[in-house]
């Protein structure tokens, strides 16, 4: 756009902006500093404003419209309180790198630093967790501070950028003009990876006895999923995926051995042990993955493809790293595959594992299992929906039961591990999804960290399918104790003091069902299925002793995988 | 092993602060770090020591250029450089010990900048090093105060080898 001289305020100035960025949806709750933002929001028809509960609600909700949609999640807020209350959701985008822009007021310039009422220095507080941070002192610079916050979410490793918005300078006038070119000198991302490298990879990879592809979240990220898919089936290789990159390879394909790390796969660990090349691919070698980082992998050859340089060998040294964009990179490798590896004596070997420790459960006591719901709603959904699930022992479960076909469909709080990310997460991504079913899966601890978000899932009237996994226990802290803190349950029994979870979706104007029996499964997953009205809530009351396994202990080697309950007494 | 490293960092608000920040959330060591204006407008340089091991190191440069505001960064380690460092130092004298002050002053080829009837300030500048060896000969006479600016470092120009026919 030319630059008009006609003049118009900080409020004007920022809504042309994110007209411009296409912003669909703002997630936003409005307070002191922001009321000339909100002036003019009043009259605004070209993108809808969410109103949260919560800030941290309206983080959650714009991470999960991001992971479901791949656009930046657009959040505003007010200063002070306002703006702290967005932090844990700034630094859960933070370590699983979703594009975030973040607004939020701040007042007037004249008196920051004055202790003034609702002030909070939220750049410095948010610096170690956001990609980068605009405080706008200036009218002038408010439209290349907001190109510049989108263009910095979305491009190379995305993640969240704050931008602080003094009362002045929205008030204040100045012309506008936005710029589509974007210049910033100490920031350009690399895309296309050095084709030498590439090269080598695929002579390496070519030649390999027992390959393995260790993939990540970059991949769903990249929009890699069918260059992946491509890549190995041609070369028929076995692939593995991290928390983040479920959904990134089909589930249900002959090629995926499923999750690897503490709670992975025994096959797939196992895999990671015995590999003579592995090839990561937009993973980050994250300790719940490494377990310890010694003897992961350690007789492999390592090929690392990662868009972040500063992944490369931080914590597993490897022998090609390539850095650069890993769709771009799939594509160029997939070109210069010098052949296919000869590996059928290797996947007999995985055969073997898989039959040797299949993923199993107990149900012969008739008693309902998280296992038992999961695998249920798998099938029924056929691996098309999208799970937002919570933070522990469901989560885990999510991850070993559900086959997921697509990517973009499980949205899980994964680096910062935030209990009570899913409530708002799930309602994000009922933003950006309308033609899927969305379940959000949550324990009976985690749901209670923002629960106050069912409102607005039903004020929006949105198809959510709220489960609750109650175990009456902080289930993971509670596996944890049994196992390595001599059975001393010290304050993870909720049993006592939970709600009636029924009654508390029922007040918030929900549908609620409530079941102890595994017979009730399939057909509440198909009451779930069949409203589509609005949100709806079933709680699942399961076994409080049952463990997630397999499992790799903190710090221990991946080959140290624990495959049963260590005490067979306590079985139930 | 200390590296020292140099940064051309954007003049921008908070820009210092998440240079700074990075070492302490990520648990890097800080061994002194300077910051002053280039010759280029919006411009600073930063000179920052610190250690690790080659890893550790790593991390840190990468660290550092991932950052929006950073233009660029060198590990001065890799390239001949010269480095300096100021020292101001305030010392208390007694009679007979301040003609053996302005001889050690002088043989660090330091300045005397301020003195009264109790005690003696110097300059002193050079590498590291060199003021690390005035501060150890100092101490025995009691060292008031003392401050340094930490190290500032520049890359040196090429060495042109010139052939002996040529000349």
């Amino acid at each position: 756009m030319s630059s008009s001289k006609k003049f118009i305020n900080g409020a004007e100035i920022f809504f042309e902006c994110l007209r411009r960025e296409n912003v669909e949806y703002i997630f936003g709750y409005p307070g002191g500093s922001t009321l000339k933002i909100y002036e003019r929001l009043y009259d605004i028809d070209f993108l809808k404003h969410i109103l949260v509960r919560h800030e941290q609600g309206a983080t959650h909700m714009a991470e999960g419209y991001a992971r479901a949609s791949g656009k930046v999640g657009v959040v505003l807020v007010t200063s002070g309180p306002g703006a702290t209350n967005t932090v844990t959701g700034i630094a859960n985008a933070y370590m699983d790198s979703s594009p975030l822009v973040v607004f939020t007021g701040q007042v007037p310039t004249n008196l920051i630093g004055n202790d003034a009422f609702q002030e909070a220095d939220i750049v410095g507080i948010t610096r170690p967790i956001t990609k980068h941070s605009f405080l706008v002192r200036d009218v002038k610079d408010l439209a290349p501070s907001i190109r510049k916050a989108f263009y910095i979410a979305q491009s190379g490793r995305p993640g969240p950028v704050l931008v602080d918005l003094p009362k002045n300078v929205i008030n204040a006038l100045c012309s506008f003009e936005y710029s589509e070119k974007i210049e910033i000198r100490g920031y350009k991302p690399t895309y296309s990876g050095h084709i030498n490298q590439i090269k080598k990879a695929a002579k390496v990879i070519s030649q390999a006895k027992r390959p393995l592809l260790y993939v990540g979240g970059g991949i769903i990220m990249s929009g890699a999923s069918q260059e992946l898919r491509s890549f190995a089936i041609e070369n028929n290789l076995p692939v593995t995926m991290t928390l983040q990159g479920l959904g990134a390879f089909p589930g249900t394909s002959e090629l995926s051995l499923g999750m690897l790390g503490m709670h992975g796969m025994y096959w797939a660990n196992q895999a990671i042990n015995h590999c003579d090349v592995l090839v990561a691919l937009g993973a980050r070698f994250d300790d719940r993955v490494t377990g310890k980082v010694e003897t992961f992998a350690k007789d492999a050859f390592k090929i690392h493809v990662d868009i972040d340089p500063s992944c490369i060998d931080k914590n597993v040294k490897v022998d090609i790293p390539i850095v650069g964009d890993v769709r771009l990179i799939l594509s160029e490798l997939r070109k210069v595959m010098p052949g296919k590896p000869d590996i059928d004596k290797w996947w007999e070997e995985i055969k073997t594992w898989q039959k040797e420790c299949p993923l199993t459960y107990d149900m012969n006591d008739g008693r309902l299992r998280t296992e038992y719901v999961i695998e249920r709603l798998s099938e029924k959904t056929r691996g098309e929906a999208i799970i937002v699930s919570d933070v522990g022992q469901h989560q885990m479960w999510v991850a070993q039961h559900y086959k997921f076909n697509h990517p973009r469909s499980h949205i899980s709080s994964g680096g910062l591990g935030t209990m009570g990310f899913s409530v708002p997460a799930s309602i994000g991504a009922a933003f950006a999804v309308k033609d899927r079913p969305i379940f959000s899966v949550s324990g009976d601890g985690g749901f209670q960290m923002n629960l106050q978000e069912l409102i607005t899932a039903n004020y929006y009237k949105l198809p959510i399918k709220f489960i609750v996994i109650n175990n009456s226990f902080l289930g993971m802290v509670r596996q944890w104790q049994e196992l390595f803190f001599d059975e001393k349950y010290s304050f993870t029994n909720l049993g006592e003091s939970n709600p009636d979870f029924v009654k508390v979706a029922e007040a918030f104007g929900l549908k609620a069902y409530s079941t102890d029996r595994p017979q009730d499964v399939d057909d509440l997953i198909d009451t779930m299925l069949d409203y589509n009205d609005g949100p709806i809530f079933v709680e699942f009351k399961v076994v409080k002793e049952d463990m997630v396994f397999p499992m790799v202990p903190s710090g221990a080697s991946i080959s140290e995988m624990i495959v049963k309950r260590l005490n067979p007494q306590r079985m139930v | 092993m200390k590296h020292t490293i140099s940064i051309l960092l954007e003049n921008r608000f908070g820009a210092f602060d998440r240079v700074a920040n990075l070492f302490s959330g990520k648990g890097f060591n800080l061994h002194s770090i300077t910051i002053g204006e280039t010759e280029i407008k919006d411009v600073m340089r930063m000179t920052i020591v610190t250690s690790g091991n080659d890893q550790i190191v790593e991390q840190v440069l990468k660290q550092l250029n991932r950052l929006v505001d950073t233009l660029k960064v060198v590990d001065l380690s890799d390239h001949a450089r010269t480095e300096r460092e100021l020292a101001l130092i305030s010392i208390n004298y007694q009679k007979g010990t301040l003609e053996e002050l302005k001889n050690i002053c002088d043989i660090f080829r330091g300045k005397v900048v301020d003195i009264n009837n109790k005690s003696i300030m110097m300059e002193i500048t050079g590498p590291p090093a060199k003021i690390n060896a005035a501060v150890n000969v100092l101490m025995p006479f009691g060292i008031k105060e003392m401050a340094r600016t930490g190290t500032v470092a520049l890359k040196r120009g090429e060495q042109i080898n010139i052939q002996k026919n040529e000349v």
